[in-house]
């Protein structure tokens, strides 16, 4: 059987079509498919030729074999320095396979590749810094993964994630309705606590354009209030889009560039119409590379720019903090060992370490404070980078990987711990499920709130007045 | 035989290595592609030289980098053989006295002591590689007959020289020996995995744009190579 009715070279774009592959529970049916689903070498070899260029073809190249990689790559760690963990083999074995036999591979090596693609790679991109010849093989396995979605060998729920971004414009199935109601109902529950609270849709040229992670709508509406809070007391002047109000991208860690291209230029068409001096995006890393530092390219942006700046949710805390917009109070500052997890998306791939930092000097009590070690842009992968938390199939591949940043944080000592990206989160929350080590662990948005000195005027009127 | 060797091989040689590389180069920089590679080359030129730059210089640097710091023997074996290899072929008396005859200029010169001192360390390191490369499970795991290949090419050279050098047998034959297996390296360059002796600035130049411009540099964040 070439193509399946569920595993094969079609994305998914009708809400039919993700229904009925959700229905298939764990993707059984779809893996037992996938096993006897044919290769399109022509197409294969086709778009290496068009798309595969001289910086790729030279990594594969000169790759000297050496192994200085190998200690960087969290999952040769965590696996016991297995050999067949080295990021040079990884890809050489897979990408440099198909490549050498000129896209002509069978079902079984494309089986393999998918498992080495989604469950032996982050994209973290930390083995790139540590190569001496500047091979970058995250963004390697980026592109391998577009080339094995493109073939139909791509994990169930990427497969179904990437069909999400092409119905919904989102990651889960969540209309633009569902994503009002749920952010007005937020604001409705907390509006006896925060006199004034409000959420104004597509207003134009507001100061800030806030966009969010699609689960929050879905399964952590009170991060919608947190952040409504936050805007509401600093005094800002923003707004939320009824549509292209989504920036995270499962498209990205299927490999459907089609779908990331769909799923951009959707938030670039609410910048455009509603004018923001800024966009705001929540508390994800992901979802920051995503739309902010990958989506320009996939929009065909000559400027390698959104169309307004745009900006990560601990860049607009940290500059609201300084400039004393929101207010902390000193007495409410963490007082119990806490250490920080840095993103790859945002800091190894886009340089807030200091930022992330200045947010701590102001929340944590001097001496509480602990590095995991390395840190900033040489920090391990949580993990569940890159899709890998939401692989069912892959998941005992997973749980080991988490184990390097379980000694991390219990090499730091620390009861709580920062994460201001949702997969970090995840996947944090998992390892402490997984391994029980007693740790509590947090995005920035509850802390701040806790911690905040509230101005008179906005504070709930005594009742009897 | 070593009219040969020195005339017409030589000229051959060096010139197939040097357009060679030329061809390369400009192969390299011209598929570069914004949109492929999602970097914004031509929008932020000084953000993406300054980059480029950066990138380089820190990994020419022992110790310069946290790479380098991390394995601390193989780079001392990295640099011992890198530093060698660069050095002799260059600043060698021999060499120059022969560049002068053929090209009518000659570079600086070292001594004939810190000349063989290089070519020791040279194999000394390289000897270290190979151990590397034998032993090590994450290092041969990779290992292919290309990488052996580009490892006795290099070796040829340093050994046939150092015959030459201490005139152990037939000085002639060992001569001869060398002069081939060194242009056997040039016209090698080109075409193998030797062509990172030039794509290394490429490709490091590729990355620290790729830092520069997109992935932080713009956001006043050097990348901590
Ligand atoms: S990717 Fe870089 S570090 Fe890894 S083996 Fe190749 S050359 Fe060495
Ligand atoms: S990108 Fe990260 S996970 Fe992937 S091979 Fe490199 S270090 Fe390992
Ligand atoms: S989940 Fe967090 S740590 Fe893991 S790859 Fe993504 S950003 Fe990096």
């Amino acid at each position: 059987m070439p193509e399946g009715s569920l595993c094969n070279k079609k994305p998914v774009d009708t809400a039919e079509g993700v229904t009925t592959l959700l229905a298939d529970k764990s993707g059984k049916t779809y893996y037992e498919e996938m096993k006897s689903l044919d290769v399109d070498s022509d197409l294969l070899w086709k778009t290496i030729q068009n798309t595969c260029k001289s910086r790729m073809r030279t990594w594969l190249e000169i790759c000297a074999h050496c192994g200085m990689c190998a200690d960087s790559c969290f999952l040769y760690l965590a696996n016991k320095k297995d050999p067949k963990q080295v990021p040079a083999y990884k890809i050489q074995s897979t990408l440099g396979e198909i490549i050498k036999k000129k896209g002509k591979v069978d079902n079984a090596f494309m089986l393999h590749a998918m498992e080495v693609a989604w469950a032996q790679c982050t994209c973290c991109n930390r083995c790139g810094t540590y190569c001496p010849h500047g091979i970058d093989t995250g963004i390697m396995f980026g592109y391998l993964r577009g080339l094995l979605y493109q073939q139909g060998f791509t994990p169930w729920e990427m497969k179904i994630g990437a069909g999400m971004h092409r119905v919904y414009n989102a990651q889960m199935d969540i209309s633009s309705e569902d994503y009002i109601d749920t952010f007005e109902w937020m604001i409705e529950e907390n509006e006896d606590e925060w006199p004034g609270l409000a959420v104004e849709v597509d207003k134009k040229n507001a100061d800030i354009m806030y966009t969010v992670n699609a689960r929050e709508a879905k399964h952590y509406p009170e991060d919608l209030a947190e952040a409504a809070i936050l805007f509401h007391v600093a005094g800002e002047n923003w707004t939320i889009p009824a549509r292209g109000w989504e920036q995270s991208s499962l498209a990205m860690f299927a490999g459907d560039w089609a779908a990331c291209k769909m799923q951009v230029d959707c938030v670039y068409d609410a910048m455009e119409r509603l004018e923001p001096k800024r966009m705001v995006g929540t508390e994800c890393g992901h979802a920051h590379r995503a739309t902010v530092v990958e989506g320009p390219y996939w929009a065909g942006r000559k400027s390698g720019r959104p169309p307004v700046e745009s900006i990560h949710y601990i860049e607009w805390l940290a500059e609201a903090l300084r400039t004393g917009k929101l207010k902390i109070d000193p007495a409410k500052r963490i007082k119990e060992p806490v250490t920080l997890q840095d993103s790859c998306n945002y800091v190894r791939n886009h340089g807030l370490k200091k930022i992330a930092r200045e947010i701590i000097s102001y929340i944590v009590e001097p001496g509480y404070f602990i590095e995991m070690c390395p840190n900033k842009e040489h920090n391990f992968c949580c993990g569940g980078g890159g899709g890998f938390n939401g692989i069912g199939y892959f998941r005992k591949q997973r749980n080991v990987g988490l184990k390097i940043k379980r000694d991390q944080i219990i090499a730091t000592g620390a009861k709580l711990v920062i994460a201001p990206c949702h997969n970090c989160w995840d996947a944090i929350r998992d390892l402490e499920e997984e391994f029980d080590i007693g740790i509590k662990w947090s995005f920035l948005k509850p802390l701040i709130v806790k911690m905040l000195i509230v101005p008179d005027h906005l504070k709930p009127k005594e009742e009897d007045e | 035989m070593h009219a040969l060797l020195t005339g017409p091989f030589f000229y051959g040689s060096f010139g197939i290595c040097v357009i060679g590389m030329i061809v390369r180069f400009y192969q390299y920089f011209n598929g570069l592609s914004w949109q492929l590679d999602r970097v914004a080359y031509k929008q932020y030129p000084a953000m993406g030289f300054r980059g480029a730059v950066r990138s380089i210089y820190k990994w020419l640097i022992p110790y310069g980098t946290y790479g380098w710091r991390s394995q601390p023997v193989m780079t001392a074996a990295f640099f011992g053989f890198h530093i060698a290899v660069v050095c002799l072929p260059l600043f060698l008396l021999g060499h120059n006295v022969f560049l002068k005859e053929k090209f009518g200029f000659s570079l600086f010169t070292i001594t004939t002591p810190v000349a063989d001192f290089l070519t020791w360390m040279a194999l000394v390191s390289l000897a270290f590689l190979i151990l590397r490369r034998l032993i090590l499970p994450e290092v041969r795991i990779m290992t292919d007959k290309k990488d052996w290949g580009v490892l006795i090419l290099s070796l040829a050279p340093l050994v046939t020289g150092l015959l030459t050098r201490y005139q152990i047998g037939d000085y002639l034959f060992w001569l001869n020996a060398h002069i081939l297996t060194g242009e056997l390296v040039l016209v090698a360059i080109p075409f193998t995995k030797l062509s990172h002796v030039f794509l290394f600035f490429a490709s490091r130049a590729q990355l620290g744009m790729d830092f520069g411009i997109k992935r932080g540099g713009l956001k006043g964040s050097k990348m901590a190579w």
